[in-house]
């Protein structure tokens, strides 16, 4: 003891009081604000019940920031801003500023650092996304990748407020779906069972969990070449990669089997319509790395038909509900299959019980 | 597990901080340079060739494992173990299974860092996390994660201890990771939005400082998340999102501002007004008068916002305001899908005592799903095997009609009680309207 280094006990300050870093327009008008206006795609005007005004130019990020981009936004901030942004949900950063005459040259200095304005009110913000290749230990593709290409393919419709409603786009790099329920959402999507290496199971896995873990019970004890492992009854299998992680020697990714699949209609405001789960459009997509044209066409396709028959303020999926599915797989030109009949727990809610009919 | 090697390789375990290897070439990665949208992998490479910084090589083999990967079509981190002192989560640790190749990096762990409430920053504090970053980890920093925390990506096991003392003396501290409370996020409300409709700010501090404990030693069943939005327009994804949604709404009328509605139906035309505005409206709660000013039937409305969205300079929320609590949402493992379920229609949050009162629930909550959950069961899913109403009965709350879309349709029920049932719901309103109970 007498030469161990003392290690620090650590401040348990928990969620840190947003006070101190917020522009002093929020501070004074905290809880007081009367309306607000988008004076052009990428700024919001919002005006207090004193009077008070401020203005909030939002630009588009990469969210996986290198230090130099985020003290360039710091310098930018502070040039052609007051000092204080915030980001959103979805990545993107707010710059607040307390005069109209300043947002102009913060709209050049932001674009002229490569920033784009926009993510506003009906455009098609940043796409909220998971770790991928980069960080995550089960990733079946690179989720920033995906990201980029599809920003790049969308561009226009983030620095423009063109679409029926605001798009909510979404990124998964597996099944567990960490990057959430969007109007469009592009998915890992696995295709066969696990391959399992039952040389290191019994050492790397606790058993009993792998196999609770399980949705269908497909996953059972056994003994392999003398070994205990797990085998997997690839009849029951449904490939959706929860054994995975508990159990790494379960390898649910291939190179050529693990596949991309496309999800449309989720929404969790409750705006007009309760909020709604996505539901599949179009699976087997490859994952193909680096600017996945496949999906790109996909979701471009999907994109283009909303921005063309949606009625104003019509999220995706309310859209949908107008037109029927008869409609959508008629406009956007997708197949459907056996597959896209939900034969999970409450399926049975999914049909149409009645003889309402679209032609 | 973090010993057990999953692809067998030589770790290469002197090589960290030497740039034993030239740079990787990124053929892939390259082209995901082009194009208008800002590029991760540009960044990528400014930390690589930021010369005598620490960080530079670690980089290199990053980008060089990554390009592997996009050749590969296969991910090689694994996880492994690896805290600071005195919590047991808040670090997700990741092991390069291609460390021979690439041993610069094979060692890069994420530190999960909490944001202010509403991820408000100035730009002094931004600068000192990338001064602290640059010192200890990669250079590398996400704003934010989807669980909100800021995602410090890219540190060997020896400096996450460096790392967070330095976070933490300026302020900031770990957020959650595994079967524990998770880190927390709460929309702008407040500060800049006029559909709030509680102190989000408040809300999301007093619950999740309460229980830092169950956040920085992890001890639940599985993952527990809180999200606070200040209305139904739910921006932080509450519903589909938090074992506990924080959903602002309010009880009294939608204010109307009828000279405002006059204008804006002057602009926008009387058309559009009728078929955005009123035939949009969910529960057809709202009617155009003859002359321009608004019908709002308050006791249809549902509060879903439509129409405060679209008419924000006439409408607004009413002045009875506080929340509803959903819980039980979640993505797909293990039993499906599950959006967050109304269980408390409405809670006042406007006193000091309002908020206590939302920390006790929040308590109560966190207790029962200590108590009854499964191992690696997430709150609805409990909710879902033991039934709503034996959940209800568990956590002392009385089943109201807002908790379901229709009353059952299943016959399958015993309802001998059903009398003493409807005897204490006759009697629960009377007390809510203020009667005095004979039974008392």
């Amino acid at each position: 003891m007498n030469t161990a280094v003392q290690l620090r006990r650590p401040n348990e300050t928990g969620v840190p009081d947003p006070f101190q870093y917020m522009h002093p327009l929020m501070i004074k008008n905290y809880g007081a604000w009367a309306w607000h206006d988008r004076p052009r795609p990428g700024v919001l005007h919002h005006v207090a019940k004193n009077g008070d005004e401020i203005w909030t130019v939002r630009a588009g990020t990469q969210r996986q920031m290198d230090v130099f981009t985020i003290r360039k936004l710091c310098d930018i901030a502070d040039q052609f801003a007051e000092g204080h942004v915030r980001f959103t949900t979805r990545s993107n950063i707010e710059f607040m500023v307390s005069a109209a005459e300043k947002v102009q040259p913060l709209i050049d200095a932001l674009q002229g650092a490569g920033f784009p304005i926009g993510g506003t009110g009906n455009s098609v913000s940043m796409i909220s996304h998971t770790q991928g290749w980069l960080h995550c230990d089960i990733p079946g593709t690179d989720a920033s990748g995906v990201v980029k290409s599809l920003m790049d393919m969308m561009y226009q419709e983030f620095i423009t407020e063109e679409m029926p409603n605001r798009t909510r786009i979404t990124t998964s790099c597996c099944q567990i779906n960490c990057g959430g329920q969007g109007d469009i959402s592009i998915n890992v999507q696995y295709t066969k069972p696990p391959k399992i290496n039952h040389d290191l199971v019994s050492k790397v896995c606790e058993r009993p969990a792998v196999v609770a873990r399980c949705p269908v019970a497909a996953i059972r004890p056994a003994m392999v070449e003398g070994k205990p492992s797990l085998e997997v009854d690839e009849q029951k299998c449904v490939c959706c990669g929860a054994c995975y992680p508990p159990c790494p020697p379960m390898q649910i990714n291939g190179a050529d089997s693990t596949k991309i699949a496309i999800w449309v209609g989720g929404k969790h405001s409750n705006a007009r319509s309760k909020p709604t789960f996505h539901k599949l459009v179009v699976a087997n997509l490859p994952n193909n790395p680096p600017r996945w044209p496949e999906v790109e066409e996909a979701v471009k396709t999907i994109l283009y038909a909303y921005k063309e028959h949606g009625r104003d303020f019509e999220r995706l999926g309310e859209w949908i509900d107008r037109i029927g599915w008869p409609r959508f797989f008629e406009v956007t030109g997708f197949a459907f299959t056996k597959h896209h009949l939900d034969t999970w727990t409450g399926a049975r809610k999914t049909m149409n019980m009645s003889a309402h009919v679209h032609f | 597990m973090s010993d057990d090697k999953i692809t067998h390789e030589n770790g290469g375990a002197d090589h960290v901080g030497k740039n034993v290897n030239a740079q990787h070439p990124t053929p892939m990665l390259d082209e995901l340079e082009s194009g208008p949208w800002p590029s991760f992998v540009t960044g990528l490479k400014r930390l690589r060739d930021a010369g005598d910084k620490q960080y530079a090589p670690m980089m290199n083999d990053l980008l060089g494992q990554l390009e592997h990967s996009y050749e590969e079509r296969l991910g090689y981190w694994k996880g492994g173990t690896v805290s600071v002192f005195g919590y047991g989560g808040g670090v997700i640790p990741r092991f390069s299974e291609v460390a021979s190749q690439y041993p610069a990096s094979k060692e890069f762990h994420t530190l999960r860092v909490q944001p202010p409430a509403g991820m408000h920053y100035d730009t002094d504090i931004l600068r000192k996390l990338c001064d602290i970053w640059e010192r200890h980890g990669s250079g590398l920093i996400a704003f934010h994660g989807q669980s909100g925390d800021i995602m410090f990506q890219g540190c060997t096991t020896e400096n996450v201890q460096k790392a967070f003392d330095e976070l933490n003396e300026v302020g900031f501290d770990l957020g959650g990771a595994g079967p524990a409370l998770r880190t927390s996020m709460s929309c702008v409300g407040h500060a800049r939005c006029e559909m709030s409709c509680y102190d989000e700010v408040k809300a999301h501090r007093s619950v999740i400082n309460e229980f830092l404990d169950e956040m920085h030693r992890p001890a639940l069943p599985y993952k527990f998340k809180f999200k606070f939005s200040g209305c139904g327009n739910d921006c932080v994804n509450a519903v589909h999102r938090a074992d506990f949604a924080v959903i602002g709404t309010w009880r009294d009328d939608m204010k109307v501002n009828q000279e405002e509605v006059k204008a804006y139906v002057a602009e926008a035309g009387r058309k559009y007004t009728i078929d955005h505005v009123i035939a949009m409206c969910p529960t057809r709660a709202l009617s155009l008068n003859d002359d321009d000013t608004l019908d709002v039937d308050n006791k249809s409305c549902v509060r879903c916002m439509h129409c405060i969205n679209v008419m924000n300079k006439a409408l607004a929320p009413g002045d009875d305001r506080g929340a509803s609590i959903l819980m039980g949402g979640k993505r797909a493992l293990k039993v499906g899908d599950l959006m967050g379920t109304m269980i408390i229609p409405f809670i006042k949050l406007e006193s000091d005592e309002d908020y206590e009162n939302l920390v006790a629930l929040a308590r109560r909550m966190l207790e029962f799903f200590a108590d009854n959950a499964l191992e690696h069961e997430r709150v609805g899913e409990t909710m879902d095997r033991i039934g709503l109403p034996a959940f209800l009965e568990a956590v002392g709350i009385e089943p109201d009609p807002n908790m379901v879309n229709h009353p059952r349709t299943s016959c399958y029920v015993r309802t001998d009680d059903f009398t003493d049932e409807a005897e204490k719901y006759f009697e629960r309103k009377a007390r809510e309207a203020g009667l005095n109970i004979a039974a008392e």
